[in-house]
């Protein structure tokens, strides 16, 4: 490895050892001092939030004068006060957006703030919430992404053309080459739902106005990054030194939704100015799920070229990303933050992607645990098990094929991120060994051997940590970068300080949410300066008035191991030497020969020897007494960013973080056949994080991770109606896992130290938020089999939802009762007919040819399981076809027709089964159009009898107009994507020239 | 009798142990009696529609959700919260477990748990897995992951049996 982990000759008495953390004592006691905890000034008012009940409306008139007549109001702040004191938050894409800390105007979300009331207490500041008067216009909301992207769809922001506020593309390698000679080629389209990891602590902000200084002292639980904080001064119309922030010394829990306190910071600033008093706010569970942030929801079409052993060489991805209502600093982040390791685990050259922003009328997204990694993993580790499943081979394999070779790290991926450290081989091979894998497949085959339904799923994972400040900026243009001004790194910082008595003072802006950053720090202090644990004192509230901080301070990107334990370390490093440089001096020995240890100073050879307290207390007590170079006082602040995070690239790639942990998952899962109900049999999670620094939390990091994605693969969804309206308001709609749902994954680990971190360390707490939702996803994918469509694999995984994937199985014919008593059309049947047309990019002639191929026609037809050839052009198909619930297993004939090659033809089938017969007809006509490529015009008539019927005729309708589609949607991507190999083109090249013969 | 929303009534109750009495309308949560009128803090408030659990004390010996009690039905009870709990030299055992098997991260839903638990040990001192972890499906914890809860809960209630074991 590097030379450059500096592990340094300390003694390591602490670091790498599962230290029981300083924080617990007080937290277990009750004394732990949250954001509600803390004393408040005298006079100090209560603020309650009105909000909008509707998606998108505007306010056409807003009255407050009842409000301030009700008892113990004291003010109210509107839009017009806002629009007086303060200005829109800047936005991270050139679009002219106005998204203020109150509504102006418009509202788009539903519980977007609209006025706020403040009171003598809480209750009486809720009581008047109902006498605010607002008045709204409607307007058509749009919810669905994909619709919301749609030119005709009603636009958010008026002065914005389209909801689309930013689009851009990346090209790496020579993906079109890749794809255009590739032997296969596989697209999956799939979404990522809402959700957000919740802290069970809410949003607490007390603002504070003084005109005197023309300034404002807010404490909030806001958890950073501090970036933020000048979205909220400039918001604010102050200079960043008029902005005092303060955090409390706990906070109850974030997991990156307290970045999105940020709007009310400002809120409750002005609020305080509003009433000439200090103003708090605790925002209640309703306000937090329906309005403080989300994870972005996505729509990806991935896409992958590969060969017939599974080697990928080329990825396409179409991300299309629902940041809600406004785009909300810093997003458009998640869509950028996994942009360099985009191609995951994988030695991918090749690739394509194309980003959109839409803007719906939903709460605006925001930091989430995992940020930004879910949705890819969710995209490409779904795409790797099928094309496994494409392939008939073991998942594994594929995996295995495409891995990052051992030897090549650091690896600069495709798109610009340089994977620091791993041996992912390796981890796969302890993962499977000691993990029981072949325990695990053998339970697999017991299960299925009893009928039940059970699978495994795989993945792994590259997680990323310390984000690059610079890859935010990968929305905007190289040449907007340019003008804006290249932004890249990600300063940690951290201050030791020893007391006139010897006491060691150590301060971190990390803001920790429950992490046990005290704990941590006090373990690197104590190994370089050689004393104890608890003779170390670690203070984690954040002053931005009084602390050293940057823009990459706070809590977030798993960025407290690797890069502020590393400046903690640097500044304890700075103490270290100024302390050997006064001892050198006055023993006239070498520095090299100096040791701490135990709480004291001395030489190697025992002749020198004395109390740490002494010798740093000399700096305060006799700075007379030391080198020139002493300045008195112990007080050192160090400042680290790393060399490795440097701006995008002129060819648009991006170290988008510094570190890169590896992740190698997988699990068991057993479906309730009659509930639905998804059981995680065993969860296995190998991480390498590198370096550990204290391995306890590190499980503790994995398993609070873990146990809440499993709350996303099953649970947790923010559901929203048609009308934008909110259903997930409290914790009895949005399923928070308890003990219960939460099995005790079995957690491995490997150890390949990071080169470009002081301790050798990687973050690890967003990993396994990644890697579960799609390991879990593709275990249930794997328990349903292939009668499931791929892209309906839909988060959450709940019982509702797998039951209905599961369907209704045709029940077994009763003993006596014959074939001929099954019931038939005459029993009320329907007919239905429509017509529609596809485009595959193929000429007509190999259209046609395709079509008259066995195997491209048992894959066109949805749920065939066999075909078998009765006659010329006519088969016998076994096909399951689900209309709703209800599944029916059909034993079908199956005929080609009327042939004209390559104008039209006619394909027909009837099919029995017990629950219903269908009977139906195709006509197909081919026309040649622009590009070789062919229009498939079809028309069809469809007659549907016995209990199939039953379903009612606008289901059924739709039923079979999807169905069709789908045959000849299939046919189109069996066209587009695998390609027809050589020999099974002269295969059909022969079968026409036999046919030929026989005509 | 007609009580109106904004009357004050004195409720005095016992606080672990110690009998404490403050003012507080009809309608005013024992939660926020108990932080903002009384002191204890260490008892917080995570969802208010008595689902979470961060808020559990205990009264009259049974564990309670805090937010969906008034202060006045406390009236003359006895409430123990989380400041109760430890000995003179720091710790309970409960609470050193919690910390051994690092059952907490941020702590915040713990109070709430530590009372359930605590109640709970003394009703069922020799629970099984399974009774643990149906006890605590009452607490949300976004944090743990619950094993090390399960795992301290599970620790303290077999060594408390030893001790009893050896003191027969």
């Amino acid at each position: 490895m590097n030379s450059q982990v500096s592990l340094h000759d300390e003694p390591r008495t602490y670091i790498g050892k599962r230290q029981s953390r300083v924080e617990d004592e007080a937290l277990l006691r009750g004394l732990g001092r949250y954001a509600d905890d803390l004393a408040i000034p005298p006079g100090t008012l209560h603020a309650a939030v009105v909000r909008s009940p509707h998606a998108h409306a505007r306010i056409t008139r807003l009255v407050v004068d009842e409000a301030l007549k009700r008892p113990g109001v004291r003010g109210v702040l509107t839009g017009e006060d806002v629009k007086l004191w303060a200005s829109p938050f800047p936005v991270g894409v050139r679009q002219s957006m106005e998204h203020w800390c109150l509504a102006v105007d418009k509202v788009r979300h539903v519980g977007e703030p609209v006025a706020v009331v403040i009171a003598e207490d809480r209750y009486l500041a809720e009581d008047a919430l109902e006498a605010v008067e607002v008045d709204y216009e409607l307007l058509t909301p749009v919810v669905d992404p994909e619709a919301a992207a749609d030119d005709e769809a009603p636009t958010l922001h008026e002065d914005v053309a389209s909801n689309v506020v930013n689009d851009r593309h990346f090209r790496y390698g020579e993906p079109d080459t890749a794809f255009e000679t590739a032997q296969r080629t596989l697209s999956l389209k799939v979404r990522y739902p809402r959700n957000a990891c919740t802290p069970i602590e809410c949003y607490v902000v007390v603002g504070q106005y003084d005109p005197a200084e023309g300034g404002y002292d807010v404490m909030a639980n806001f958890q950073g990054p501090y970036a933020l904080h000048s979205v909220m001064s400039r918001a604010l119309q102050v200079p960043a030194n008029r902005l005092r922030l303060r955090t409390p010394p706990d906070s109850g829990g974030s997991f990156g939704i307290k970045q999105g306190a940020f709007p009310y910071v400002v809120m409750m600033a002005l609020a305080a100015r509003k009433v000439g008093a200090p103003v708090k706010w605790v925002e209640d569970r309703l306000e937090h799920l329906q309005a403080a942030s989300s994870a972005t929801n996505r729509v990806t079409t991935i896409e992958a070229a590969f060969d017939d052993q599974g080697q990928v060489s080329a990825l396409r991805f179409d991300q299309l990303d629902d940041c809600g209502a406004y785009l909300r600093a810093p997003e458009p982040a998640t869509t950028y933050r996994m942009h360099g390791n985009l191609t995951g685990a994988y030695a991918i050259r090749h690739l394509e992607v194309r980003n959109r922003i839409v803007l719906t009328n939903k709460t605006p997204t925001g930091l989430n645990r995992g940020f930004g990694g879910p949705q890819v993993y969710f995209a490409l580790e779904r795409l790797m098990q099928r094309i496994a499943v494409e392939l008939e081979i073991d998942p594994l394999d594929v995996i295995r094929r495409n891995l990052v070779p051992s030897d090549a790290f650091p690896y600069r991926c495709a798109a610009g991120a340089l994977l620091d450290s791993g041996d992912y081989q390796r981890g796969i091979e302890l993962g499977i060994e000691q993990g029981g894998l072949d325990e695990l497949l053998a339970r697999r085959d017991a299960a299925r051997r009893e009928g039940r339904r059970y699978g495994i799923g795989y993945t792994v994972a590259v997680e990323p940590s310390i984000s690059n400040m610079g890859y935010i900026t990968m929305a905007q243009t190289p040449e907007e970068r340019r003008r804006a001004g290249l932004k890249n790194g990600a300063v940690s910082t951290a201050t030791v300080s020893v007391d006139p008595m010897g006491g060691v003072s150590v301060h971190v802006s990390s803001t920790p949410q429950g992490q046990g950053h005290r704990t941590v720090a006090a373990q690197v202090v104590a190994d370089v300066l050689g004393v104890s644990l608890e003779s170390i004192r670690v203070d984690v509230e954040l002053d931005t008035g009084k602390d050293a901080w940057s823009i990459a301070s706070g809590n977030y990107s798993s960025r407290f191991a690797g890069a502020v334990a590393g400046a903690v370390h640097k500044a304890a490093l700075k103490i270290h030497s100024r302390l050997v440089s006064i001892a050198t001096q006055q023993w006239k020995v070498s520095a090299e020969d100096i040791l701490f240890s135990e709480g004291r100073v001395y030489t190697q050879d025992g002749a020198h020897s004395i109390s740490f307290h002494r010798l740093a207390g000399a700096t305060h007590w006799a700075p007379g007494t030391l080198p020139e170079s002493e300045t008195g006082g112990l007080r050192e602040t160090a400042f680290w960013t790393p060399a490795e995070l440097t701006a995008p690239d002129e060819d648009e790639r991006i170290n988008s973080s510094l570190c890169y942990g590896f992740i190698f998952d997988y699990c068991g899962v057993a479906i309730d056949a009659l509930t639905g109900r998804v059981e995680i049999d065993r969860y296995v999670t190998l991480h390498d994080a590198g370096r550990m620094l204290n391995p306890q939390l590190v499980d503790g990091q994995v398993r609070g991770a873990f146990a809440q994605a499993v709350g996303a693969a099953l649970y947790e969804a923010f559901h929203y109606g048609p009308d934008g309206s909110f259903f997930s308001g409290t914790l009895a709609d949005y399923l928070i896992p308890t003990t219960m749902e939460v099995p005790d994954p079995r957690i491995l680990h490997m150890e390949t130290p990071s080169p470009f971190t002081p301790l050798g360390a990687k973050g690890v707490g967003e990993g396994n938020n990644m890697s579960t939702p799609v390991c879990i996803a593709n275990a249930v994918a794997d328990a349903l089999g292939d009668t499931v469509e791929p892209g309906d694999i839909e988060l959450p995984l709940t019982p509702s939802k797998v039951r209905t994937l599961m369907g209704i199985e045709e029940p077994p014919r009763p003993e006596g009762v014959g074939e001929d008593s099954t019931e038939t059309t005459a029993g009320g049947g329907s007919t239905l007919a429509a017509s529609d047309d596809v485009e595959i990019p193929a000429s007509p002639q190999r259209v046609f040819d395709s079509i008259l191929d066995p195997d491209t026609l048992q894959a066109m037809i949805p749920g065939c399981h066999s075909l078998e050839l009765t006659g010329e052009n006519a088969y016998r198909a076994d096909v399951t076809v689900g209309v709703g619930m209800i599944r029916a297993r059909f034993d079908a004939r199956v005929e080609l027709t009327d042939l004209d090659p390559p104008r039209s033809l006619r394909l027909s089938g009837a099919g029995r089964s017990g629950m219903g017969d269908a009977e139906g007809a195709a006509r197909i006509h081919l026309t040649e159009i622009e590009g070789g490529h062919t229009r498939l015009d079809y028309d069809y008539e469809v007659t549907i009898g016995g209990k199939i019927a039953s379903v009612g005729g606008r289901m059924l309708s739709s039923a079979s107009k999807m169905l069709i589609g789908q045959i000849f949607s299939r046919l189109s991507h069996q066209m587009s994507g695998a390609k027809v190999k050589r020999s099974l083109w002269q295969r059909i090249k022969h079968r026409l020239i036999d046919r030929g013969g026989d005509a | 009798m007609y009580i109106r929303h904004d009357d004050r009534h004195q409720v005095t109750l016992t606080l672990n142990g110690s009998e404490r009495s403050a003012h507080a309308e009809s309608r005013t949560q024992l939660c926020d009696f108990l932080r903002h009128q009384l002191g204890v803090t260490g008892t917080h408030v995570g969802c208010e529609h008595g689902v979470c659990g961060a808020c559990t004390v205990i009264v009259d010996g049974r564990a309670t959700r805090s937010c969906l009690m008034l202060a006045v039905q406390a009236e003359g009870r006895r409430v123990e919260t989380v400041e109760s709990l430890g000995e003179m030299e720091g710790l309970d055992d409960l609470q050193r477990a919690f910390r051994d098997h690092h059952a907490l991260q941020c702590g915040f839903c713990t109070a709430g748990i530590l009372m359930s638990c605590h109640e709970f040990l003394r009703r069922i001192p020799d629970p099984s897995e399974g009774e643990v972890r149906d006890m605590l499906s009452g607490h949300l914890c976004r944090c743990t992951g619950y094993t090390g809860i399960v795992q301290a809960v599970l620790a303290v209630a077999r060594r408390r049996q030893n001790h009893r074991e050896e003191e027969q």
